[in-house]
């Protein structure tokens, strides 16, 4: 299952980082931040709760840049 | 500017003043530390705030918290103005690569405008009858079949048939190709381009999602996401790049006193501890990390502006390694319109030849099966009788077996190349001397005689090879389901290095895979074909190419590259489009680490103080930035 964020970052390498954060978060097989297009494509597991895990996800990318916006 | 940035902009001009003013007083310590510390703040407020919050979640590493250290060490070691300067700068810059990214972010958006946002579709009434009303709708809520009315001056939403009017298309924005196309009824045309003069009613053929325009669209937003090796290897380099540089720091500044100390001489802490913050300054890693990433995202939106659409950066980066180009011949560098140039030892009527023929290829979409319908349409001038056609098998890479009902009983008729003839047993076959693709035919078991068929090359197909020799590409090669001896004319014809004939479609994958094998060290094999019968090549090479590849939605999800135009010139642009990308790209990779390296090695031994320092972090974002934009522009290809 894959989804689309928006997403607003001011700085590359945080958008790099913020990437790695979200691909280490328990429920997603993988992540691409896209610094150009401010797009965050996720894909999750199969059966997991989005919700939950995108919780989790904007909690660990506000600790890297608390300046940071994900749109869910 | 938007809110933000403009609010960085007063704080820049509001530190600059009062700075300024301080640095004239000439004020001595402690009152001038305490006055500059409110240009400081006022400069460096939110950094700090980032800084002590990264603290707290534990992100040593973070350029706020470095920036932070660096100045505030350097206001306590006495070099007040250095402190706010390094912020003042470093804020400039921040201010520079935001508003460039956000400029470029728009301007490649507004290069793509063929986002339709809304469509005219005929009100009906309770019978379905259209009312002569127009409404204005969202164009993701019109479905397949419904009427569009297309007025002079918009965009087509959808795509579909024209059923009522005339008009020119401007399709620029799709193709690159300023030349405006005509249409009339019965024209296929594509959302995205736009109607310059007359009233058009469309009959959609797909829904909004499935259109070309939505589909190029979501291809060039999704582009970046596929990232190319250079960006992977940035983003390795700036993980480790500021650590290392940390460290260094911290050793430059506890070491050598330590030594000093050790060997009974002045330890000379201060001197350490400032060339430490020096280093610190330059510990940012942004000018690498957001130059790269522009660079291929300004690439490949300047290339979706020449009509070339390329699905990610990892194949922009592979395109321009690309030593050998192979080409698939119909539709590529032939035109891939047939015409039967003549019917050769027939045993019955030409007419009827052509319509059992035309028959038995009626469920082929196949240029060569087209042919021969227009050509049976075009002597007779009856349509088809499909009812005579009894049973139908395809045999891949052969032709065609049918039975057909004529006014004597039923047929046996069987339609493809030698291959076929063999393989049913049939005897006599005749060759023939004239150049050209044969579709021999076989009535009840005996030979029938044979259809002559040719195509024609592309006018550009010649100066193509040409000038792809030219920018560096060393072999051409050309892979063709046809005769040796159509093949190698073409092949002599264009130039081209080397041809392969008489390939199926699963001897054109094997024949890629070869090359794969065979290539040298970094090079890349790109594949060049018009997506039909050619997905799995296309897949398998390299770099895919599909070229005309407007409306054939197999091409566009088979490709990595696709070309909107036919014309085979927008190879040779795709290549140079790539390579100045590249270029570009690695510049700033090695200007941008070739300063920073040097930058540490005089902060180093004491020669580059923290002006020098922020001088180049900042000089280098900014030249960085201003080169990678440069790829946007591709009007000279």
């Amino acid at each position: 299952m894959k989804k689309t964020y928006k997403v607003e970052v001011d700085c590359a390498n945080c958008a790099n980082k913020m990437e790695e954060a979200t691909k280490a978060t328990p429920g997603v097989i993988n992540a691409n931040l896209n610094f150009m297009t401010l797009k965050l494509n996720i894909e999750f597991e199969d059966g997991v709760d989005r919700n939950q895990v995108m919780e989790e996800v904007v909690k660990r990318c506000k600790k890297i840049e608390p300046d940071c916006e994900i749109y869910l | 500017m938007n809110k933000k940035q403009k609010k960085t902009l007063y704080r820049i001009v509001g530190t600059g003043i009062i700075a300024a003013i301080l640095m004239a007083l000439k004020l001595e310590d402690p009152l001038n530390f305490i006055l500059m510390m409110v240009p400081y703040l006022l400069i460096g407020y939110d950094i700090i705030i980032k800084a002590s919050k990264g603290i707290k979640n534990l992100q040593p590493f973070d350029e706020n918290f470095l920036m932070t250290v660096a100045t505030l060490g350097a206001m306590i070691l006495g070099e007040h103005i250095e402190g706010v300067a390094v912020m003042f700068f470093y804020q400039i810059g921040e201010l520079f690569q935001s508003y460039a990214v956000g400029k470029s972010r728009r301007n490649i958006s507004e290069l793509m405008d063929i986002r339709p946002d809304y469509a005219n579709v005929e009100v009906l009434n309770d019978e379905g009858v259209p009312t002569g009303e127009l409404e204005r709708v969202d164009p993701y809520d019109v479905e397949i079949g419904r009427v569009i009315v297309v007025k002079a001056g918009e965009k087509i939403p959808i795509d579909g048939i024209v059923i009522e009017g005339n008009s020119t298309l401007n399709t620029a924005a799709l193709t690159g190709e300023s030349l405006p196309r005509d249409v009339f009824s019965g024209y296929e045309v594509i959302s995205g381009s736009v109607n310059i003069n007359g009233l058009l009613k469309i009959r959609t053929t797909k829904e909004f999602g499935d259109s070309t325009a939505s589909k190029i669209l979501d291809m060039v937003e999704n582009a970046g996401n596929k990232k190319s090796k250079s960006e992977k290897f940035i983003s390795k380099f700036a993980k480790i790049y500021t650590p290392i540089v940390c460290i260094l720091a911290l050793l430059l500044a506890i070491a050598p006193p330590l030594f000093n100390l050790i060997s009974q001489n002045p330890p000379l802490w201060g001197q350490w501890i400032y060339r430490a913050l020096t280093f610190l300054v330059i510990s940012c890693p942004c000018a690498l990390v957001v130059s790269v990433p522009l660079g291929f995202f300004a690439g490949i939106g300047g290339a979706s502006k020449a009509g070339v659409l390329v699905k990610g950066a990892n194949y922009l980066e592979t395109l321009s390694k690309v030593k050998t180009v192979v080409f698939d011949k119909t539709g590529t560098l032939t035109q891939g319109v047939f015409d039967v140039a003549g019917i050769h030892h027939g045993v019955l009527d030409t007419e009827t030849l052509l319509e059992y023929t035309a028959l038995v290829e009626s469920y082929s979409n196949h240029p060569i099966a087209v042919s021969i319908a227009k050509a049976y349409h075009e002597t007779s001038g009856k349509a088809l009788d499909k009812t005579k056609l009894i049973d139908i098998k395809e045999v891949s890479g052969q032709g065609v077996i049918g039975k057909i009902k004529d006014e004597s009983g039923i047929l046996d008729f069987a339609a493809g190349n030698e291959k076929l003839m063999e393989a049913l047993g049939i005897e006599n076959v005749i060759h023939c001397r004239s150049v050209g693709t044969l579709v021999h035919l076989a009535i009840n078991g005996e030979y029938g005689g044979h259809i002559l068929i040719s195509d024609m090359e592309k006018p550009e197909s010649k100066d193509t090879i040409k000038l792809l020799k030219k920018i560096g590409i060393k072999d051409t090669i050309m892979l063709t389901g046809d005769i040796k001896a159509v093949g190698e004319k073409v092949g002599k014809d264009l130039g081209l290095d080397k041809v392969f004939s008489q390939l199926l479609p699963q001897d054109k994958v094997a024949k890629v895979e070869e090359l794969l094998g065979a290539k040298k060290g970094n090079d890349a094999i790109a594949f060049v074909g018009d997506g039909i019968n050619d997905a799995p090549v296309l897949t398998r090479a390299d770099v895919g190419i599909a070229m005309g590849a407007l409306g054939s939605d197999a091409a566009i999800e088979a490709a990595d590259i696709v070309l909107m135009d036919d014309n085979p010139m927008n190879i040779v642009k795709a290549i140079k489009i790539a390579n100045k990308a590249m270029r570009i790209i690695y510049e700033n990779i090695y200007f941008a680490i070739g300063i920073k390296l040097l930058c540490l090695v005089l902060g180093a031994v004491g020669i580059a103080n923290m002006w020098f320092a922020i001088f180049a972090d900042v000089g280098v974002l900014v030249l960085a930035v201003l080169n990678a934009i440069r790829t946007l522009s591709v009007r000279k290809m």
